[in-house]
This record gives structure tokens, C-alpha cells and sequence, in this order.
């Protein structure tokens, strides 16, 4: 098929008796951010490393850029790989780290060392190139990492939790590192993840894993928006699901439907309902303060428990926090009622069998 | 930790008392062979190097040396390519019988020496000998090599297990084929403990004399049996020093090295 950098079809793997890749059909378009999103032990790291062709799939099919690749040893693929350990060489500089793939590719020595060092003060790493990994910090190690998997532009670039061993500013500005440096290179860029925010932020579409497969493939606003399966409504964002008794008083109808926190309004309990909007009383049962945000957990009088974010327009810490234990209504547009249904088309009962953890992940 | 001045002083006595029961022997070993003394009588009435001349011409002590830095090189090259081989497959490979093979691979340095040399010479002679090969120099070395190959398979798979998988899976990735993994990769993260293995093999093979009793040939004599044999002679026992004396000088060496490379960690160890 043309224009497709990865094409997977049914593709499985067991490790023993357990099943971590139960089935996953997959189609990523050449230059596309795409991001495999799942807890871990959900098959994500497994079936990248089969695409990096590490671990020989038990069926199906691999194919990059429309070959078939399902039976190639790493060496022979158009793919490298960010290692969530980075796994640079520790016997060799940054400059031999990074100039490794040209090296083995035959690249003459003059012209391996100017791409390394290019590919160096892309990261702006150039003033290191010298040094050895150990003498670096994890965020330098990362973008050595980076540099030495985009020095011989493959055709895709693996990303296995590069972020994962980072703090919270460094991740947030590798995220915006990375998307900038995919879209300038125009590489297929696969990034498996297990957060759910770091997915939305870069991605052009997510796949959401669970079991061994996959739940949803969509943009991040549909994923975000209109969730396929409740997993998916829970796993991506605050689960805020309205079930049975709950849902038949509220929307009128006995269903699943989930509604995001940030789209709920708290008011006062005897605030009078708008047209177009569903609504429920309850109690405040927690009050969480978040800076710029507070969380108010609601057990509804219907039953169940729902989650409701406003920003701290106008209240402070100490207004919010006297609103725990207190009766309101929270009131919502009725678009932002998302039905989830129960029984989704990509899950297959029959075949469902226990899983174990990841084993990339122990 | 503080401890009281009784106390750190008695911590002090204990400690080197017990280095002296360790090195003050060797230390006589050390000043008689440079004794004057036949008898090695106490105090020394003066100081020669005459002992050392002899030893120096002594063809026995010569050929001794010889045959066990001979035995010491072959028992230790089959030590480290099979103690190598043996420590990556039970490392980076699953198969049924892993945690057996690696038992029965360190099981030998645990056996009295005494046992091996006696199971070995029966083997060779029941084995070999309708074959043509009698008892020599190559059943030492095959002796030898039975122990030898537990310190370097317990060096090599120390390393690996210290050693993620995925630098291996690294240089795949950017496209280098098994073989060139092996050379850029794996060897150079390895080498150090090879060395240290391959050290220890040696020290150990050096100073052999059970299993080397029952694994020699007639004329085959090691330094450590043509020491044990020529101790009780009272005509050689100056020269019995001076051997020994030079034995304690060179093992410092190895030891020295072994324990500088196995104490490298994995990152950054470079020979």
C-alpha cells in the first residue's frame, strides 16, 4: 500500500502461555506523529520492538514502506529505535556514539564525523562531543540518543518512553523538542507512552492499548472527545462515566455515557436548569486545590461519582475549600455527553485470554 | 561509626595480628633465602645472594618454572574460550537445563582437589591411555583447565549480567550484523573481566599440586610439586626459598590486576 511507513497485521506474540500482542491491525502514514498509548503490561513496548523486528512476532505481518520486513533481523530494517535506557555505548565518545550507524554503513570517515557533529548541534550537544555518556546528565543522554537514532535518517524512528526518566520540565520541553524536530525532518515518528498527556500533546493520532490490543485509534481530540470503549474513556483522562440508575435519571436513557470534568459546571443547588443542559444534584465529597484549577468530587443523589474541573477565576484555596460536605448542582451541554459503548467492535471476547506484564517492562 | 578508645584499640591489635599470622611467615621466607645458614638458623649470621645464584642455575627449579607457566597458559586459553561461551549462553539465552548447566560449570572449584585428581587419573588412564596418550602435560593442562574455567565464566557472566541487553539491540538497531556487534559492542564491554578472568586462571593453575599429582606424567614436575619435593632436602631447602620467595613476589602482580579490572564497572573500563 502506498504512502504507508508501517502496516501491521494481525500481528500477535506470546511469551509462553501468556499472550502480550493478542491481535493488532495498524496503519501509520509516512510522516505521521503517531503514538501508542496503553498502561503498562498493555503490549505497546512489544509490538515496537517487533517493529524494530527485536522480537520475532508469533503471527502475522510487519511491513515498512510496503515491504515485508516481518522476518528481517534489525540490521536489515529502515528503522531506529530510542531506547527508554538510551543504551549509548559506554566505551565510546559521543561523537563515535552518534557517528555509529554511518560507521557500519561504510560512510568515509571525514563525512560520518561532519554528520555527527551536525547531528550533535541539532540537540545542542556540540561542545560535548568527546565526551563519554557516563560524564552526561540523563536529559543530554536522551538527546545523544535522539541524535545518534536521527543521524542516518531512517525511514521511522522508534521511540520507546524516552521521556519516561525525566522530570516534569525537562519532559515537557523534550515534547515540544521532539514534534518540533519530527516536523522539520518529516520522519515517521512512533512514540509509545503510557502518558496519556504526553500523547495528546504530540501526537498526530494515538493508538490506545489495553490487553494486547488496540481499544481506539483516532486523533487526540477523538480520542480525548468522543472515547470508543469505557477503558478508553477511564485511561485517557478523568473517568467520569454515568452508568445505569445514574444515567437513566440524568440523560434519560439507560446507557454509558461519559462527560469530561472541565465541561462540568458547579452551581448552587437551587440554581435553576438551562435548556440543552443535563444536570444532577449531589454532595461535595472532596475539594482538591490545584493552583489554577480545583477538582470537586460529586456523589450524585442518582448514584455514582462525578468529577467537575473550574479554573480559579475569581475563588482562592480558602473559598473552595469551604465547599467540601456542601449540596450543588452540576450542570453540562448535552453534546458534551458522549455515549461509550459496551461491547466495541475491536474487542473480541472469544479470543481473550489472561495477560501477563509487559516483559520489555521488567 | 564512633567507637570508644578501648575499643578501637583492641579493633587494631586483632586486625594486625591477624595480617601478621597471614604475612610474617612469608616474610621469613623472604629473609631466609637470604640466610646464610644452611639450616636456616635464627637469628641470620649475616647476608648472601648465594642462594639466589644457585637457584638461578638450578635446571630443576628452571624446568619446573617452565612446565608450569606451560601449563598455566594452556589450562587458562581453554578456561576463557569455554568459560566464556558458557557464561553467554546461560546470560542471553533462555533454554531448559539453564540453572543446571550453570551449577554443574562452578561445581569443580568447590571439589576437593583431591577427588578431581583422583577421578581424572583414573578417567585418563582407563580413557586415554588404550588411545595412545599417556599421562603429561596435556592432562594437567586439562585438569587445570576443570577449576580454571569457574573464575572466568564467574567474571564474564558478572559483567553481562551488569550489562543491559540493549546495547546489543542498540548496535542492531543502527545496523550493525551480529558478528559486528559482537567486535564493537559486546567485546570491548566484556574485555576487562576476560583479563581479570583469565588472571585468576592463571594464579590458580600456577600454584596447583593435588590435582597435578595425579594428573602428571613421570618427568612432568610443576613448580609447586618440584618445591614440595625438594623441601624436605636439606640440601636444597635454601633454594626451596628462594623459589618460594619469588613465587610470592610474582603473584602479587596478577592479584593486583585481577582486582583492579573486576572492581571496574562496566561503564567506562577501558585496558
Amino acid at each position: 500500500m502506498e504512502g504507508m511507513a508501517v502496516r501491521l497485521q494481525n500481528l500477535r506474540k506470546s511469551f509462553g502461555r501468556t499472550e502480550a500482542v493478542a491481535g493488532v491491525d495498524l496503519e501509520i502514514a509516512d510522516g505521521e506523529f503517531f503514538s501508542m498509548l496503553g498502561p503498562s503490561g498493555s503490549g505497546k513496548t512489544t509490538v515496537l520492538r517487533m517493529i524494530a523486528g527485536f522480537e520475532a512476532p508469533t503471527g502475522g505481518t510487519i511491513e515498512l514502506g510496503g515491504a515485508d520486513v516481518t522476518r528481517r533481523a534489525p540490521f536489515e530494517r529502515d528503522v531506529h529505535t530510542v531506547f527508554q535506557d538510551y543504551a549509548l555505548f559506554p566505551h565510546m565518545t559521543l561523537e563515535q556514539n552518534v557517528a555509529y550507524s554511518l560507521k557500519v554503513r561504510k560512510v568515509p570517515k571525514a563525512e560520518r564525523l561532519a554528520r555527527a557533529r551536525e547531528a550533535l548541534a541539532s540537540v545542542r550537544l556540540e561542545d560535548f562531543g568527546t565526551r563519554r555518556p557516563a560524564q552526561l546528565s540523563g536529559g543530554q543522554r536522551q538527546r545523544v540518543a535522539l541524535a545518534r537514532a536521527l543521524v542516518g535518517r531512517p525511514k521511522v524512528l522508534l521511540l520507546d518512553e524516552p521521556l519516561g526518566a525525566l522530570d516534569l520540565k525537562l519532559r515537557e520541553q523534550m515534547q515540544v523538542e521532539l514534534k518540533a524536530i519530527q516536523r522539520d525532518t518529516g520522519i515517521t515518528f512512533v512514540f509509545v507512552t503510557h502518558d496519556q498527556e504526553e500523547a495528546l500533546t504530540m501526537s498526530d493520532r494515538i493508538a490506545v492499548f489495553n490487553k494486547g490490543r488496540i481499544e481506539q485509534v483516532g486523533t487526540p481530540a477523538q480520542i480525548y472527545e468522543r472515547p470508543a470503549t469505557p477503558f478508553v474513556a477511564g485511561f485517557v483522562g478523568t473517568s467520569n462515566l454515568l452508568t445505569g440508575d445514574a444515567a437513566e435519571q440524568v440523560v434519560g436513557d439507560r446507557a454509558t455515557y461519559s462527560v469530561r470534568p472541565e465541561k462540568i459546571h458547579v452551581l448552587k443547588e437551587s440554581a435553576a436548569a438551562e435548556p440543552e443542559h443535563d444536570s444532577a444534584t449531589g454532595t461535595v465529597a472532596e475539594v482538591v486545590y490545584l493552583g489554577g484549577a480545583t477538582r470537586f468530587l460529586v456523589d450524585l443523589d442518582a448514584g455514582g461519582r462525578l468529577t467537575a474541573l473550574q479554573q480559579n477565576l475569581e475563588t482562592s484555596s480558602e473559598d473552595v475549600a469551604a465547599l467540601r460536605g456542601s449540596r450543588v448542582r452540576l450542570q453540562w451541554h448535552r453534546r458534551h455527553n458522549f455515549p461509550v459503548p459496551h461491547d466495541p467492535s475491536t474487542h473480541d471476547p472469544s479470543t481473550e485470554g489472561p495477560l501477563a506484564k509487559d516483559p520489555a517492562h521488567t | 561509626m564512633n567507637l570508644s578508645r578501648p575499643a578501637r584499640i583492641a579493633l587494631r591489635v586483632a586486625a594486625a595480628l591477624g595480617f601478621a599470622v597471614i604475612y610474617v611467615p612469608l616474610l621469613l621466607v623472604l629473609v631466609n633465602s637470604l640466610n646464610p645458614d644452611r639450616s636456616s638458623g635464627w637469628p641470620p649470621p649475616g647476608l648472601t645472594f648465594g642462594w639466589w645464584a644457585d637457584a638461578w642455575h638450578s635446571s630443576g627449579a628452571r624446568a619446573a618454572l617452565w612446565t608450569s607457566v606451560k601449563a598455566g597458559l594452556g589450562a587458562t586459553a581453554i578456561a576463557l574460550v569455554l568459560g566464556t561461551l558458557v557464561a553467554f549462553a546461560c546470560q542471553r539465552f533462555r533454554f531448559f537445563g539453564r540453572d543446571a548447566i550453570s551449577f554443574v560449570v562452578v561445581l569443580p572449584i568447590a571439589l576437593p582437589g583431591i577427588v578431581t585428581g583422583v577421578a581424572l587419573n583414573t578417567a585418563f588412564r582407563t580413557v586415554l591411555e588404550p588411545l595412545g596418550v599417556g599421562l603429561g602435560l596435556f592432562t594437567v593442562i586439562v585438569g587445570h583447565a576443570t577449576f580454571c574455567i569457574v573464575v572466568v565464566f564467574n567474571n564474564v557472566i558478572a559483567r553481562l549480567r551488569r550489562m543491559p541487553g540493549s546495547y546489543e539491540e542498540a548496535a542492531a538497531d543502527l545496523g550493525a550484523h551480529t558478528f559486528r556487534t559482537f567486535v564493537d559492542i559486546t567485546f570491548p564491554l566484556v574485555r576487562s573481566a576476560l583479563v581479570a578472568g583469565a588472571l585468576l586462571a592463571f594464579a590458580l593453575s600456577f600454584d596447583e599440586i593435588v590435582v597435578t599429582t595425579f594428573t602428571a606424567g613421570p618427568g612432568i614436575q610443576t613448580l609447586p610439586v618440584w618445591i614440595f619435593s625438594n623441601m624436605a632436602r636439606p640440601q636444597q631447602a635454601p633454594v626451596v626459598n628462594v623459589v618460594a620467595a619469588v613465587l610470592v613476589l610474582l603473584s602479587v602482580i596478577p592479584i593486583y590486576l585481577a582486582q583492579r579490572l573486576s572492581s571496574d564497572t562496566a561503564s567506562g573500563s577501558r585496558i
